[in-house]
This record gives structure tokens, C-alpha cells and sequence, in this order.
């Protein structure tokens, strides 16, 4: 390539004010007009310093030290101002609730025109326009409210690319996304550089979902500096990802296990690309040779939901006629889209709501006439973002305060405390204030802070949103350690690894109704239900079919076998 | 939960008064309200009144949505009305210039014709506004509600701020529905069996989480507006901004005639702000 590069880091550094280390180091890197650029990397890689630093979020709103250079489209950006930035780079943010400034699709993509004091008229055409060209022109006056997750998507990038930008940073794009709609994400985001040309930057850690699309280049970022940059077929038969702790895809997992050995020319990068013509007798011999694990659960049932109908405005129904039956000591998941009423299960379980129609058994006895208070005995829950829940400066009075409330002698509390702090991981910590946690350990902290109570039954919301591999795999192991001690875990989740990995059994829901109750690896290969929960067909079931192996929903299941016996030699 | 939701959220139905641009609405808003302010004629407020019940009948919001509102100002309304009687028990007589007195309270406080109506007059002067308030809050849409406190000179940044503000509330609103449940479930005693001291305490443990799960939603959504220009101007131009339409035109006509009738009244038959039925 002898064009010009758009963007150019040279010798680039920062750190933050607050930090006493820099966050990036010695960045060099050149990005030419049209590429297509995804950049991984774990949780504090310095992944998103790089995305603030390119769209001037850095140092406009978070102030810090600056050295070298980064010139976009050959301007230093020192010498430009944020707004001048925009013109040249539109950022779509993660969690695109959050980032809804109008009350409207309409308004809210007209939003920079807005700013730039653009008249009435030419707004309304421009508008039209570009939600045509996101497939959003009959949804203009739609409230935030009533749009699907990929509908959300589509808007704001809409809102970012009615500046005409030629740069498109998406900064984590996938996070808060159910998998149907990640995968129609990284589709749209696709078409949208093919038919315009433009330079589109993927910040994300969801390595396999990106890959569902082709990429020109792969930037791998570790603890601020660059540690690779090479396209997809190289990063996923190199060891950079196991090294750093980012997840790999999970047929290039499978191969492993089988003993293949991944390499460059087997083009690895995509599901689609693969050839594994020389590896099919290894991945059969491999799938052979596993024992299926004896799921039976001898133990008796704990709850039992029967024919419970819910609806909060009386007119809607949001759970209709749902029977399921936990037994004790299991670890099961809650799956569906958003609104199918995932979460509206767990508040039922809490006595936060009261169903409108059916019962809800506790070990043979109905739960109807207990308050929430006496249920949190029984059934704890833990809500997604830590930040929900926290109200004590120090972690032992926020650990304490359950038994405080239920006043419970200070000296018994102490030793009570002392031990679910031991069981957290959270002892050495004990006297530390809230504030200088991490995100993972203050999620550590509620957990905590429920378990104090000692319930039988803990439901956990999203317990992994937004955490990378590493940290995905901390609070999984910790919660398996959990129900080793017999703590009956549910996790209401649309993450089809946790699912997959972790939960032998998966309740889906869709619409209010229950579509499945069965073995995670029928879920994920069941063509219904993936369509209806808004799941995708996992890349194994893809890899069975290549191998020529017919049960592809026995290979995902060996495989989910053969991971277990890992865990639990 | 709903319902509570929907208090002081925009509610979305098309009427002719939906219809009307949110300047206007703004416009016709201030008139009114300081027509019924300049006058202390009961015949013109109460006549306001009706006019404004009629507006809020037609742009059919319902009793149950303003109805915390009305009970909040009613408490005030009437707390305002006792104290201002045990301060100054003769004002009305001074306005008037004469006394009817009708009874006598604990021995030497004198009760007058002149007070009562005075302080009638004074009660439906201020009742008066709320159904005008309600009306413009619940049938302006917050951007639009933004861009006509833009239209009429406020500073943009400010006027956004105020649609933002209504824009999250019911978010917010239902976070706080979630947490104090959370914190219920860990024992937290929410009910009236608490003492006042400890639902202090109490409602703490549910404003400090509130405060935080909220500053995270403030600095995404103000790196959001960053990003895509807000603030870069001194001015701005507003999508949702209407060009004014015939109805508009009559409407801030309607309610300019109103305040002009009212000027009008006090100047050339009451020959004061006082409309002085007791010479």
C-alpha cells in the first residue's frame, strides 16, 4: 500500500492523572484508508485508552499525560479539539441504551446536526437518508423504549455516520448484546464498510463473534503495548490469545483437545474458512473416545414453579403458564432474549412480584405468604451491576449489613462475615474500603454480601457482563465452588459460553413462555430455539458437521464432557 | 409500578393541544400564568380557571396523573393560607379599605368579610396554574419542551439539561424500584412498623446505591454528547422544533387577548388589581 495513512500513532504514550504508570507504551501503529481493524486485548489492556486517545475522549474528558504523536488524516491531533475529531472519527459507544440522547430514533441521529446548528429542514432529509441506509426510515419517531437491541445498534451508528465521517471506532460493540443480535451487529457493521468504504476500528474482546466476518488485521494489545498485528488465520494458530488471557474461538479449542495442531495454512481465522481435511480422523477418534458424564442429580427437588402466569400491567402477559423443577445442589441457567422475562422469573422467586396465576414450591411447601425478607433466607439474589447494590464504605459493614438488619449479635456476625469473606477470596481485603476494588471484586463483594444469609438458592443477573476471559473464568470458578457446597446457583444470562461451560441444563424462554428445558447442548443446536431465544448455533456444531460427524449435538456435548473432566480431575 | 412511572412522564395521545408546538405551548403558558398573577379579580381567575379545566378535559390527561401534584399544592395552598391569616388578619380590610367583621377568633383576632374574600381570591389565583402547569409538562414532549425554553431566550445547555432531566427519570425511578427491593431482601425494614429515625437511615442504604448506578449512566451519556458535538456552538438548531401552523398562531392569540382582558379589567372597571365587590 503507497497511500497515506489515516491514522498514524509514532512513539505514542499515555498516563492518566490518576494512575501512577502509563497505560499505553511505545505505540506504533499505521491504519490505511478502508481497512478494516479489530483490536483485542484483556480487560485493563489499554484497549480502550487507544479508542479514547483516537476519538479525543482523551484528554477532553479524561485528563492525563500525552507523548509522541498520532496523526489523523495527517493532523496531529494535539493541535485538534474534540469536535474537530468528530467530524473526521464517529465512535459508537458500548451499551447503546445508554448513549440514546434523543427521545426518538429521528432525534436522537439528528444529534450532531443538532450541534452544528444544520436548519430544521435539511435535517429532516438528511435524517431520512442515512436511516435508510441503516434500514431504520419507517422507525424514525420510535421511542428508545421499542426497539430491539439491533435495532438500538443501528441508530447510533446512524447518529455517528450523518457526519459523513471516514473513521468508524466501535468500542466494544458486542457487550450488552444477546448473541443473535451481536452476530446481525458485526453483519451490519460489515455491509456498512463494504458499501462505503470507510475505515471501520472494532474494539471488543468477543474474538470468535467479530470473526464471524472478515477483518484485515488483528492489533492484539497487552499491558499497554502492542503485541502483535497480523490478520486472523495467524492470531488464532499463534499462542498470543492463551497467553493473554482472551478467549479463542471454541472450534480452534476443540481442534486442540483433539490433538490437531492449528496452523496458518488451515486458515483457522473464520468457521468459514477453516480446512480441517487433514484432522478429520483425529477430531472422530477424539470425540469417540469421550465417556458421557452421569448427569443424574440425586437429589430432591428444591423448587417447583407450577403453572405461573405473570403480567405487570394486568393486560400484557409476561410470563405465561411456566412450570420448571430445580433440584437441589444443580447449576442452571435462565436464557432468552431481553423482555422475554428472564429477570421477571427471579423476582417472582424473591417475592418481588407476586404471580398473578400459579404456585411456586420451596421443598413441598407454597411460597405465597412469605414476605421478601423471609425468602432472602432462602433465595438471594445478585443484581448485574455491583454498583446497584453497594451502600457501605467498607467491605466488612457491607458483607455485615444482612445480619445487622436482621439483628443478629455483633460477635456472631463477625465470625459469620469472617467466614464468607474466607470463602470469597476477600479475606486479605477485609478492611479495605469498597472504592479500591476492581469491578470483579466488588461483584465478589455482593456475592458476599448474600451469601452471609446463607440462602439455599442464589440467582445471579449477567454474572459475568462486560468481564473479559480472565475474569469471566474467576467469577465462574468461584461460583462453582459455591455450589460445591451445595448452594442451588441460577444464572440468568445470554452468554451461550457461560451456558455451555458451566450449566448442564438451560431453561430458555421466549415470549414469557418456556420453548426448552433440556441439556445446554441441545439448546445450542437446536435451529428453533436458537431462532426464538435469539441464540446462534454454536461454531462446534459447525466443526461437527465438517468433520463429517453426524450427532453434532453429541460432539457439543462431549466436548462440554471433556471440559468438565478438566475441571474436576 | 406502572402507573407511577407515567406521574410526570410526557403521555403521548394526539389532541389539537398536543398538536401545538411547544413554543407555543410555553408562550400561552406565561400569559396566562401572568395574567391570573397580575390580577386579583376573582371573577377573571375563576374564569381563567374554567378555561384552563376545559384545555386540560381536551387534552385528555387524566385525573390520576396529576393527582399527587394536586395534593401537594393543595397541602401548600392551604399551609399558606393559615399562616397568612395569623400574620397580617387585616390585610384584607386594608386592601378594601373596609370592615365587615362576622366573628372573632380567640377573644381579639377579628374575622372579616374583607379576609375571607381576599384570601379566596389569593387561594384560585395560585390553584389556578396547576391545571395551566400540568398541561404544558404532560402534553410537550421533553426535546420539544427543550427547544421552545431555547426559543424564549434560556440558555440551550441549561434547557437541554431540563429535557435530559425528564428524559431519565422514569429510568431512574425504576432503578430505585430494583435496589430498594434488593435492599429489602438483605432486611431492610421499608414499611410505616419502622421508626422515623431509622427509615432516615434506612432510605440512605437505597440513595447511596441510587447515586452511584446513576453517576455511571451521567458519564456515559455526557462522553456520548462529547462525541458528537454537543456544546461546540452558541447556539443550536432542535429536530423536533415545529414551524408554527395556524392553530398556533390562534392559540397564543386566544391566550394574549386573555391577558390583555385581564389588564384590561383591572385598569378600566376595577381601577386597580383589586376587583372591590364591598363599596
Amino acid at each position: 500500500m503507497n497511500n497515506e495513512p489515516i491514522i498514524e500513532f509514532q512513539d505514542f504514550s499515555f498516563k492518566y492523572h490518576s494512575q501512577s504508570e502509563p497505560t499505553l507504551h511505545d505505540i506504533n501503529l499505521k491504519i490505511y484508508p478502508g481497512e478494516k481493524i479489530l483490536i483485542v486485548g484483556p480487560s485493563g489492556s489499554g484497549k480502550s485508552t487507544i479508542g479514547h486517545c483516537l476519538n479525543g475522549l482523551i484528554p477532553f474528558a479524561f485528563k492525563g499525560e500525552i507523548n509522541g504523536h498520532l496523526k489523523v488524516k495527517g493532523n496531529e491531533t494535539s493541535s485538534l479539539n474534540i469536535f474537530e475529531l468528530s467530524k473526521m472519527i464517529g465512535t459508537v459507544l458500548q451499551d447503546s441504551d445508554g448513549q440514546f440522547v434523543g427521545l426518538t430514533v429521528g432525534e436522537d441521529i439528528a444529534f450532531a446536526l443538532e450541534n452544528d446548528n444544520v436548519s430544521n429542514q435539511e435535517m429532516h432529509d438528511r435524517v431520512q437518508k442515512v436511516a435508510h441506509m441503516v434500514d431504520m426510515q419507517v422507525l424514525l419517531n420510535s421511542s428508545p423504549f421499542e426497539l430491539s437491541g439491533g435495532q438500538k445498534q443501528r441508530t447510533s451508528l446512524a447518529g455517528v455516520m450523518i457526519d459523513n465521517v471516514d473513521i468508524l471506532l466501535f468500542d466494544e460493540p458486542l457487550a450488552n448484546l444477546d448473541p443473535a443480535t451481536g452476530k446481525t451487529a458485526i453483519e451490519i457493521i460489515d455491509d456498512i464498510h463494504n458499501k462505503s468504504g470507510k475505515t471501520v476500528i472494532i474494539i471488543e474482546h468477543r474474538l470468535e463473534d467479530v470473526l464471524h466476518r472478515d477483518i484485515d488485521r488483528i492489533i492484539v494489545i497487552n499491558d499497554g503495548r502492542i503485541l502483535a498485528d497480523m490478520n486472523a488465520d495467524e492470531l488464532v494458530s499463534s499462542p498470543i490469545l492463551r497467553q493473554i488471557g482472551v478467549r479463542e474461538p471454541l472450534y480452534i479449542t476443540a481442534l486442540k483437545y483433539a490433538g490437531v495442531k492449528v496452523t496458518r495454512d488451515m486458515h483457522p481465522g473464520h468457521i468459514t474458512s477453516i480446512r480441517i481435511d487433514n484432522s478429520l480422523e483425529a477430531l472422530k477418534v477424539w470425540h469417540r473416545s469421550i465417556k458421557a458424564d452421569n448427569y443424574m442429580n440425586k437429589h430432591s427437588s428444591i423448587i417447583n414453579m407450577e403453572n405461573v402466569s405473570f403480567s405487570y400491567d394486568g393486560i400484557r402477559p409476561v410470563l405465561f403458564d411456566i412450570s420448571f423443577n430445580l433440584i437441589e445442589g444443580e447449576m442452571v441457567s435462565i436464557i432468552g432474549k431481553n423482555g422475554a422475562g428472564k429477570s421477571t422469573i427471579s423476582k417472582l422467586l424473591c417475592g418481588f412480584e407476586k404471580q398473578d396465576s400459579g404456585t411456586i414450591y420451596y421443598g413441598g411447601q407454597d411460597l405465597q405468604s412469605r414476605t421478601i425478607k423471609e425468602r432472602a433466607e432462602i433465595i438471594g439474589v445478585v443484581m448485574q451491576n455491583p454498583n446497584q447494590m453497594i451502600s457501605k464504605p467498607m467491605i466488612f459493614d457491607e458483607v455485615a449489613l444482612g445480619l445487622r438488619l436482621r439483628q443478629i449479635p455483633e460477635d456472631q456476625i463477625t465470625s459469620r462475615v469472617a467466614k464468607v469473606l474466607d470463602v470469597c477470596g476477600l479475606s486479605p481485603f477485609k478492611d479495605w474500603p469498597i472504592s479500591a476494588l476492581s469491578y470483579g471484586q466488588k461483584k465478589r463483594v455482593t456475592i458476599a454480601s448474600i451469601l452471609v444469609l446463607d440462602p439455599r438458592i442464589l440467582i445471579l443477573d449477567e454474572p459475568t457482563a462486560g468481564q473479559d476471559f480472565r475474569h469471566y473464568t474467576e467469577i465462574m470458578r468461584f461460583l462453582v465452588e459455591i455450589n460445591k457446597l451445595g448452594v442451588t446457583i441460577i444464572l440468568i444470562t445470554h452468554d451461550m459460553h457461560l451456558m455451555l461451560e458451566y450449566t448442564p441444563r438451560a431453561i430458555v424462554l421466549a415470549d414469557g413462555r418456556k420453548i426448552a428445558d433440556t441439556l445446554a447442548s441441545i439448546v445450542l443446536t437446536d435451529e428453533q430455539v436458537i431462532s426464538q431465544a435469539n441464540l446462534k448455533e454454536t461454531s462446534l456444531y459447525h466443526l461437527a458437521k465438517l468433520a463429517g460427524i453426524e450427532n453434532g449435538t453429541d460432539f457439543v456435548q462431549c466436548f462440554i464432557d471433556y471440559e468438565t473432566g478438566l475441571r474436576n480431575p | 409500578m406502572n402507573v407511577k412511572l407515567k406521574l410526570f412522564s410526557y403521555n403521548l395521545v394526539d389532541t389539537p393541544i398536543h398538536r401545538l408546538s411547544g413554543f407555543t405551548k410555553l408562550l400561552c403558558f406565561l400569559f396566562l400564568t401572568f395574567g391570573v398573577m397580575f390580577s386579583y379579580d376573582i371573577r377573571v381567575i375563576l374564569g381563567v380557571m374554567v378555561f384552563s379545566i376545559v384545555i386540560l378535559i381536551i387534552s385528555r390527561i387524566k385525573f390520576s396523573q396529576i393527582r399527587l401534584m394536586v395534593i401537594y399544592v393543595l397541602i401548600f395552598l392551604i399551609t399558606n393560607a393559615v399562616i397568612s391569616f395569623f400574620f397580617s388578619p387585616g390585610q384584607g380590610s386594608s386592601i378594601y379599605g373596609t370592615q365587615h367583621v362576622f366573628g372573632v377568633l380567640f377573644g381579639h383576632i377579628k374575622l372579616t368579610w374583607e379576609q375571607l374574600f381576599y384570601q379566596v381570591t389569593k387561594f384560585f389565583k395560585y390553584a389556578s396554574v396547576i391545571p395551566l402547569g400540568m398541561i404544558f409538562l404532560l402534553t410537550t414532549n421533553p426535546s420539544e419542551f427543550a427547544s421552545s425554553l431555547n426559543g424564549v431566550g434560556v440558555n440551550y445547555k441549561a434547557a437541554f439539561a431540563v429535557a435530559l432531566t425528564l428524559r431519565y427519570f422514569p429510568d431512574v425511578q425504576m432503578d430505585y424500584h430494583d435496589i430498594s427491593l434488593a435492599q429489602q431482601a438483605r432486611g431492610l425494614d421499608m414499611s410505616s412498623k419502622a421508626r422515623v429515625f431509622d427509615r432516615l437511615k434506612n432510605a440512605l442504604m437505597i440513595i447511596i446505591p441510587l447515586i452511584f448506578s446513576s453517576l455511571d449512566r451521567i458519564e456515559l451519556i455526557s462522553n456520548a454528547m462529547d462525541l458528537r458535538g454537543f456544546a461546540k456552538g452558541k447556539t443550536r438548531t432542535w429536530y423536533t422544533s415545529k414551524k408554527l401552523a395556524h392553530l398556533d398562531y390562534i392559540a397564543i392569540l386566544v391566550s394574549l387577548l386573555i391577558l390583555i382582558l385581564t389588564v384590561c379589567v383591572s385598569v378600566f372597571i376595577n381601577h386597580s388589581r383589586f376587583y372591590n365587590p364591598f363599596i
